[in-house]
């Protein structure tokens, strides 16, 4: 058994995220608009933040976004991350709209920059699979 | 001003650090007594009780918890849970209460032992769990390292420096330097600021706040008590935009400050031109230098220049921190933004000794939670 506290954490999927973890267990990022306003919902819930209307059914998403900003972090919460450090956390601006946070991984640290090119790619985590972000 | 207006009677705080052999409920008392002393008043005359959270005293309800242990029953009690916010939003909630004549006295207390209860590191992974359990924590997130993602948009867009932080570190050290209880009094130069580790770039070790145990108390009446300078809550405000740093506003600048610090000189009837003391929520050195911006005490992408010029020191255009803010003076958790309001009351009474603002008669107050999410602004003035 892993000891939790070294162990990376794993999102834990709910009712409404449940179809997004499963899309990306597959390799697939999905997001979903609103039924009545068309807004992209991120993070996937059931009402629209926009408008309060209902979510549709999930789509594909092109996977291509750009770094709005990053930080190179040193100082890991935990143990789980030391090993890793420094490693980047960025905010993704996808070409559909939502912003989402990601680590940028394959390629240096310090060759990230704001407005820079990246694509979607997914790294295994137990059962799971996580968004990540690397040069497109 | 209307002599309508809630005052606040009584503060308190603990030293600040590491104090070993406190409890969190211990502290509690010793600045619950502390702020009703202040006042001229006892326990006993208090009719209600705000209190926060705490991180070695996780009980969801601690106001119950802390009466209980002060052995009162007050009419009124209440958690408020705001992050660093909560200092202000419980002065701006206790105003309510007296001003709508539903209590008499409103107790508002916030403590934790939060360095010496815990292991090391625990209380950072704690804090880390304020990101997004399924969006953010998963990418290793800490408090710092979503500053350090503002910081480096906001240092992109307006053209603020690293150097420029630094001496927002250096200032604020300066401050803490005359306040005998507060936790870094060592004297602090740029060099050592520049040259300290990077937590999460830009951020280094002297831009982010400490990790303190203290507390804090602030008692506010429906009128004043006749003990010492009479100061009157003359505004408040509050605006929350978002909670986690992916559903932020997108320019990363459009924060809830702006809005509580507009509504709060909308009631006061003031603008920032007024104030004579700024007490300010200070996480981390981007999060004092962006507030500054936002609520219009510098133009924007002015901050770095007036604050390297000495805008902040006690002779600037703006004395701010006089305390020493959270990156020097302490931070126990929801008593680190409650230090800027016992702060702000000192100024205005003449008791801050050696780092008195002279004839300082307008404070602003503000507080910050989250990341930059949930925003309180007071305005304090004392009565001649």
């Amino acid at each position: 058994m892993t000891d939790p506290v070294h162990a990376l954490p794993l999102p834990t999927p709910n009712a409404e995220s449940q179809a997004f973890w499963d899309a990306c267990a597959d390799g697939r990022l999905t997001l979903a608009r609103c039924t009545a306003c068309d807004a992209v919902q991120f993070p996937p819930q059931n009402s629209c933040t926009d408008c309060g209307g209902a979510t549709g059914a999930p789509f594909a998403a092109t996977g291509q976004g750009q770094v709005f900003t990053f930080t190179i972090n040193h100082r890991a919460p935990g143990p789980a991350f030391a090993d890793r450090a420094p490693y980047v956390i960025a905010l993704i601006d996808l070409e559909e709209g939502p912003r989402l946070m990601m680590n940028v991984i394959n390629c240096a640290p310090e060759d990230v920059t704001i407005g820079m090119a990246v694509r979607v790619t997914f790294e295994a985590r137990g059962e799971m699979a996580l968004p990540q972000a690397e040069p497109a | 001003m209307g002599t309508s207006k809630a005052a606040i009677t009584g503060v308190a705080n603990t030293a600040c650090g590491k104090l070993e052999g406190s409890t969190c409920l211990g502290l509690h008392a010793e600045v619950a007594r502390g702020a009703v002393a202040d006042a001229g008043l006892e326990l006993g005359d208090v009719d209600g009780l705000l209190c926060a959270y705490s991180f070695t005293e996780p009980h969801p309800m601690l106001a119950s918890v802390v009466a209980e242990y002060l052995g009162i029953q007050p009419a009124y009690s209440a958690c408020v849970s705001a992050g660093g916010a909560t200092g202000g939003l419980q002065v701006m909630t206790a105003k309510a209460l007296v001003e709508s004549g539903m209590c008499r006295h409103v107790l508002c207390l916030t403590g934790d032992n939060r360095l010496s209860g815990m292991a090391p590191g625990a209380a950072v992974a704690a804090l880390a769990q304020f990101g997004h359990g399924q969006f953010e924590v998963p990418y290793g997130i800490t408090i710092p390292a979503a500053y350090a993602m503002v910081a480096r948009r906001y240092m992109h867009d307006t053209g603020l420096t690293a150097s420029d932080l630094a001496h927002i570190a250096v200032t604020t050290r300066n401050h803490a330097r005359r306040h005998p209880d507060a936790q870094m009094r060592k004297p602090l130069s740029h060099d050592d600021v520049m040259g300290s580790r990077v937590i999460a770039d830009p951020l280094r070790l002297f831009d982010c706040a400490l990790i303190s145990d203290g507390a804090a108390g602030i008692l506010v009446s429906a009128a004043p008590t006749g003990n010492g300078a009479e100061v009157r809550i003359v505004g408040a405000g509050q605006k929350n935009t978002h909670e986690h740093l992916i559903s932020a506003p997108r320019d990363l600048q459009s924060f809830g400050c702006k809005f509580s610090a507009r509504d709060a000189f909308a009631e006061a009837g003031m603008t920032t031109a007024d104030i004579d003391v700024a007490e300010i929520y200070d996480s981390f050195t981007i999060t004092l230098a962006i507030e500054l911006e936002s609520i219009g005490f510098f133009p924007k992408g002015a901050v770095g220049e007036a604050v390297s010029g000495g805008a902040l020191d006690l002779g600037g255009s703006l004395p701010c921190n006089t305390h020493g803010g959270l990156l020097s003076f302490g931070h126990s958790g929801a008593a680190g933004g409650a230090f800027h309001v016992v702060e702000a009351v000192r100024q205005l009474r003449g008791q801050a000794d050696d780092r008195q603002v002279p004839d300082a008669a307008r404070a602003f107050v503000h507080g910050d939670g989250g990341v930059l999410s949930a925003h309180v602004s007071l305005i304090l003035e004392r009565q001649s």
